[in-house]
């Protein structure tokens, strides 16, 4: 992390970038967030560790209305996003100076709490420049320890690879912590009866309180104006919206960003409700490269996407293998 | 809210006998800003459109709903009848109870209740509707012919004669197309040439007519009165300014092992060649497949030998690319592919040809100059067998489910010619029905039973059997006698099916004209509207529309080039104002709909918007309605709904689902 | 095909078809008095690529029990492209719903030329049965329950 301050101290000191976007500490040992650093100064805040897993490339589309160069920090997978934002002209290449940050797999701290690991006040081995495969947790209780794997993202378990996509330079080494398929949950709900799988995502969705978090944070999901706040597709009764919204959203959601979505996770990591959204995204990400070959958003800016693409001779809906 | 009238027309017992038409007036007037609804016999009639024209000055209406046939057949008059009496035509919408209702329902009440929730639909619909206002467009006044046979010539010889510049396109190096490979013509038994060759001489000589031979339609683009066009030149290697036309190097030619396609692969022509004697224009071409110079580099006899210095052998596919405000297509057909017809052995025997072989071997400039012979040894045949319906009127996947329509004309011409020119020849007609409809059609085919004694036998034919003596055994059934039939011949004649040109389905794609499953084109109305595409701006001449003997031919020729002039005769030309239309303060500025937009309509800028105060430069769509379509792909695309279809809108089809679902 | 009135289950059947090809197919069906059941209703659309995926999810979410898309052919279509479009929308959006367990056949694309009157009357009808077999459609209106 000190490589990288300063190499960020040195950018912001010589105007090469006029801001920085990166993570600041947040009130517990982890829960750091997005965050925009201007001077010297603002940077005693910044932190990047094994919670860093907020996707940066977002934040880039307001970041490229602003005057000057603002230097972001992506890890791997965020760079698939920033590659799609730049394909829908979404964020300007030219405003964003990308520091490829290395990455050895996202914590997820229900995954530590899950283990009864409770009143946590410290956490070491989480910084990124420690080769540490176990994590040292201070608690209310003594100290627990908690392998670095078990408490990895579920989509670290499934990564695309250590590679970043873009960037102008990159810090720190990253790591594949690949141990998954990414499409075996996908494929054990498939392989559900229909009373199953209604269940299931029954259950799953139920829990939506529509805080719009996924939304939120989606690198996808970044029109000006969500189609559910505006009046585009209601007629006249604002009854019928909400209920159309409350049961429809998941699944238009999912289907607006088909194609689109690199699968970089956010969304299921900031679900308050814990609903593995991803399971939407991969279904049509597994689809997609089963009827229209292998298509990985964000990877190359020049690829015609998959739906807005098409073969003579594609497949017709209701067949599949 | 709009206030909406609805009416509800009885088309005289169509729709009245099976819904009940006072009652869809009384539940419909329920409808939230429907403050009128009547019934009436005939809306269509003067009588009916001055109904809506008084409820509008009367009851100040601003949305119409018509409950009555199809949209295809009257929203256009319905449009025009409100239009007239003062409110927007795209305030109307209709509400289809004939087709999809009073004619597929029989219990009275079903119908009437579907009938109220699609004239609901309607309603929910029109109070979304805003008016639109078509754009104007400028034709350019000049037409292009896709396809030099007497359909294509016909076509264009009426819209030059009217005075409008006019473009053929032929693929092959002459235009005359099918036509030319005739021999004689029924029912007057006028020899073919004979009355094709004054009409492409016409063609040729006309100042208005310019002719693209041995050359492709290569892409389209554009629209109804300005069509972009290019066209393909391909290389003749013959300079068609400097060449006499004497022959010359066809003459000397040393490769003559090209198939002439002229005569149906039947005998050989050189590399260079001119299809045939009259050819227009009478410039050869070289076959680069076949011409030794051009392979090898070794040769170049023809260049030796041409005074006027015409070859060329460094030419090149020219692309030329031209506007146009109208295009026809005139395409023709071929005859099928015998390969799933084994039964009938075309493929093991010689002697067993097609009707259109046979034109060629009885033609005087044919491969037999004219005699009668068989193929297989040169003999002149004693028996003669035809088969009709060989791929056409099918009923299992290997042939065209259609009648080809001239193969019972023909057959009886050529029964007669052989028994006129060669008495001693027995003929044989297999036939399934003998169709003549058409003036002195039937007439024909009596003369030949009657007068020329063709010995016509109704029933099909099951086998036909080379045997080693290259006699062919034929075996039929005789339906009227019930008996099997086991005959001798020595040739066989097959009519088989004509389909369309097989280039014909490119070609369509590129116009965007829709096709049926035989690759025939659609036409705008099957009965009112039969030469024109339902792709505005595309005509259709001769067999591309579907089967049709010479006379139609000509006669749809020229109701097609009158369509043409139609249009040319135009200065402006309205434009479909139902097309895509981008919110721009909702515009992400992603290009995904550009990206599905077939016509290359939607564009992106930067521009200064005012979003609620935030002024800033986005990047925001921008769709060009004189090309845009209305398709509504984009419309999909877009995640934001920021694009939107004027007239098929997000709303308006919601509410229409709305009130579908109630 | 013979309907008694209030007693069997009556879908509710919204059919979506495209201006050129398979409304015109409906039109010609009628004209043909090919009957199908009145439970569908038909909505005009430019061109199958005009279905949004949110028209069918409405319509499932105000009670229907069926939805089909009808449009040209492969290659036939009247802007050339918009059925390949619609093919790859409805393919994959089909494949969610099924995923999450919505009963396959209540969802289904069919192409339907102008000249195949007897087709779209044979679909519809073929496409009601299989609605009335698979009966109510509750799921997609149940998919999120709010307790």
């Amino acid at each position: 992390m000190q490589e990288l301050i300063s190499r960020i101290k040195a950018l912001l000191a010589d105007k090469t970038v006029d801001r920085v976007l990166g993570w600041k500490a947040g009130d517990m040992p982890y829960n750091p967030e997005p965050a925009y650093f201007e001077t010297e100064e603002d940077l005693k805040d910044f932190v990047y560790d094994g919670f860093c897993g907020a996707n940066l490339s977002k934040y880039m589309i307001e970041a490229s209305k602003l005057e000057g160069k603002t230097l972001v920090c992506l890890k791997p997978c965020d760079t698939y996003s920033f590659n799609q934002l730049i394909k829908e002209h979404r964020v300007d290449r030219e405003k964003a100076y990308i520091i490829g940050v290395g990455c050895k797999g996202k914590l997820d701290i229900d995954k530590i709490k899950a283990q009864g690991i409770k009143g946590i006040k410290s956490i070491s081995g989480a910084e990124i420049d420690g080769a540490a495969d176990t994590l040292k947790i201070d608690t209310m209780y003594g100290e627990k320890t908690c392998s670095y794997a078990d408490a990895m993202l579920e989509r670290c378990h499934v990564c695309k690879g250590k590679e970043h996509m873009i960037y102008d330079e990159i810090i720190g080494e990253s790591k594949d912590t690949a141990d998954g398929n990414r499409f075996d949950e996908v494929a054990k709900i498939e392989a559900m009866s229909p009373e199953e799988k209604f269940a299931f995502f029954q259950k799953e969705l139920s829990k939506c309180i529509r805080c719009n978090a996924c939304r939120n944070v989606c690198p996808a999901c970044s029109c000006r104006k969500c189609v559910f706040d505006s009046n585009k597709f209601d007629s006249a009764q604002k009854a019928n919206v909400v209920s159309f919204e409350e049961k429809m959203f998941h699944i238009i959601r999912a289907f607006h960003v088909a194609g689109r979505c690199t699968d970089c996770g956010e969304c299921s990591r900031v679900c308050p409700q814990g609903i593995p959204l991803h399971l939407f995204n991969r279904k049509f990400i597994k689809d997609i490269n089963a009827f229209y070959g292998d298509y990985q958003a964000g990877a190359d800016v020049d690829a015609k996407a998959p739906l807005t693409n098409f073969t003579f001779d594609d497949i017709e809906p209701g067949e599949r293998g | 809210m709009q206030r909406i009238g609805v009416f509800v027309c009885h088309c005289g017992s169509n729709i009245a006998a099976t819904v009940d038409v006072k009652k869809v007036v009384e539940l419909i007037k329920l409808e939230p800003g429907v403050v009128h609804a009547e019934d009436y016999q005939y809306m269509c009639s003067e009588a009916g459109q001055e109904k809506i024209a008084v409820a509008i000055r009367e009851k100040g209406l601003t949305g119409i709903v018509v409950c009555s046939c199809s949209p295809r057949m009257h929203e256009a008059t319905f449009r025009k009848a409100a239009e007239k009496a003062g409110i927007n035509p795209y305030m109307v919408e209709i509400a289809n109870i004939r087709e999809q209702c009073s004619w597929i329902h029989k219990d009275m009440e079903e119908a009437t209740k579907k009938a109220v929730i699609l004239a609901r639909a309607a309603v929910a619909k029109v109070n979304l509707n805003a008016p639109l206002k078509p754009g104007e467009s400028l034709v350019t006044k000049r037409a292009l012919v896709i396809g030099g046979g007497i359909a294509g010539i016909q076509t264009a010889l009426d819209i030059a004669d009217a005075g409008y510049e006019v473009d053929i396109v032929e693929k092959t190096p002459s235009i005359g197309g099918r036509m030319s490979q005739l021999d004689k013509t029924f029912p007057t038994l006028d020899c073919s040439a004979c009355i094709l060759t004054p009409k492409m001489v016409d063609a040729a000589a006309h100042e208005k007519i310019n002719i693209y031979t041995y050359s492709e339609v290569e892409k389209v683009s554009g629209f109804v009165g300005d069509f972009t066009v290019d066209i393909r030149k391909k290389a003749r290697y013959v300079d068609m300014d400097k060449c006499t036309g004497c022959g010359v190097c066809q003459e000397k030619c040393p490769s003559k092992k090209a198939p002439s396609e002229f005569n149906r692969g039947l005998n050989k022509r050189s590399a260079i060649y001119t299809p045939f004697a009259q050819a227009i224009p009478n410039v050869p071409v070289i076959d680069a497949d076949y011409c030794v110079k051009l392979k090898t580099g070794k040769c170049g006899l023809c260049e030796k030998v041409c005074q006027a210095g015409a070859i060329d052998y460094t030419q090149k596919d020219e692309i030329i690319t031209q506007k146009y405000g109208a295009i026809v297509v005139a395409t023709g057909f071929d005859v099928i592919k015998l390969d799933k017809y084994d039964e009938y052995a075309y493929s093991q025997s010689k002697d067993v040809i097609t009707s259109l072989e046979l034109e060629r071997i009885m033609n005087a400039a044919g491969p037999t100059k004219g005699h009668l012979e068989r193929l297989s040894d040169g003999k002149a045949p004693k028996n003669i067998v035809f088969i009709q319906c060989v791929g056409s009127r099918c009923s299992d996947n290997r042939g065209k489910s259609y009648c080809s329509k001239i193969c019972c004309m023909y057959t009886a011409k050529h029964a007669m010619l052989i028994r006129d020119k060669y008495p001693d020849v027995n003929v044989t007609v297999f036939y399934i029905d003998v169709r003549t409809p058409g003036k002195n059609f039937d007439e024909f085919y009596r003369r030949a039973v009657e007068e020329y004694g063709v010995n016509y036998i109704k029933g099909q034919v099951g086998k036909v059997l080379p045997q080693p003596d290259g006699q062919l055994l034929v075996q039929g059934v005789d339906l009227i006698d019930n008996k099997q039939i086991k005959m001798e011949a020595d040739m066989v004649v097959l009519a088989a099916a004509i389909e369309p040109e097989s280039s014909v389905r490119k070609i369509a794609t590129m116009l965007t004209a829709s096709i049926d499953t035989n690759n025939f084109l659609t036409e705008a109305h099957p009965k009112l509207r039969p030469v024109e595409s339902p792709t505005a701006g595309v005509f259709l001449s001769g067999v591309c529309q579907g089967p049709k003997d010479i006379p139609e031919t000509v006669a749809q020729a020229g109701a097609a080039a009158v369509k043409v002039v139609g249009l040319l005769a135009k200065d402006k030309l309205l434009t479909n104002p139902c097309t895509a239309k981008p919110d721009e303060l909702l515009c992400n500025g992603c290009s995904t709909c550009a990206n599905v937009c077939p016509y290359g309509a939607i564009s992106y800028e930067d521009k200064l918007i005012n979003d609620h105060g935030i002024r800033e430069t986005r990047r925001v769509a921008s769709v060009n309605s004189a090309l845009c379509q209305g398709c509504g792909a984009c419309t999909v695309a877009c995640p934001s709904g920021c694009m939107d279809l004027q007239g098929f809108s997000n709303r308006q089809i919601i509410a229409e689902v709305d009130a579908i679902c109630r | 095909m013979s309907i008694k009135e209030n007693e069997e289950f009556r879908p509710k059947i919204v059919a979506f078809c495209c201006n050129w090809c398979s409304y015109a197919g409906a039109d010609l069906a009628g004209s043909s008095r090919l009957g199908y059941p009145a439970d569908v209703k038909i909505i005009r659309v430019p061109c199958s690529c005009r279905v949004n995926p949110m028209f069918i999810l409405r319509a499932f979410e105000k009670g229907a029990d069926g939805v089909i898309i009808c449009g040209c052919h492969p290659g036939d279509c009247h802007y050339s492209t918009g059925n390949y479009y619609a093919r790859r929308r409805m393919t994959l959006l089909f494949s969610l719903l099924d995923y999450v367990g919505v009963e396959k056949g209540r969802t289904r694309v069919e192409w339907v030329s102008a000249a195949e009157g007897v087709k779209f009357s044979a679909t519809m009808n073929e496409f009601v049965e299989k609605i009335r077999s698979l009966g109510k459609n509750v799921r997609l209106e149940d998919l999120r329950c709010r307790n």
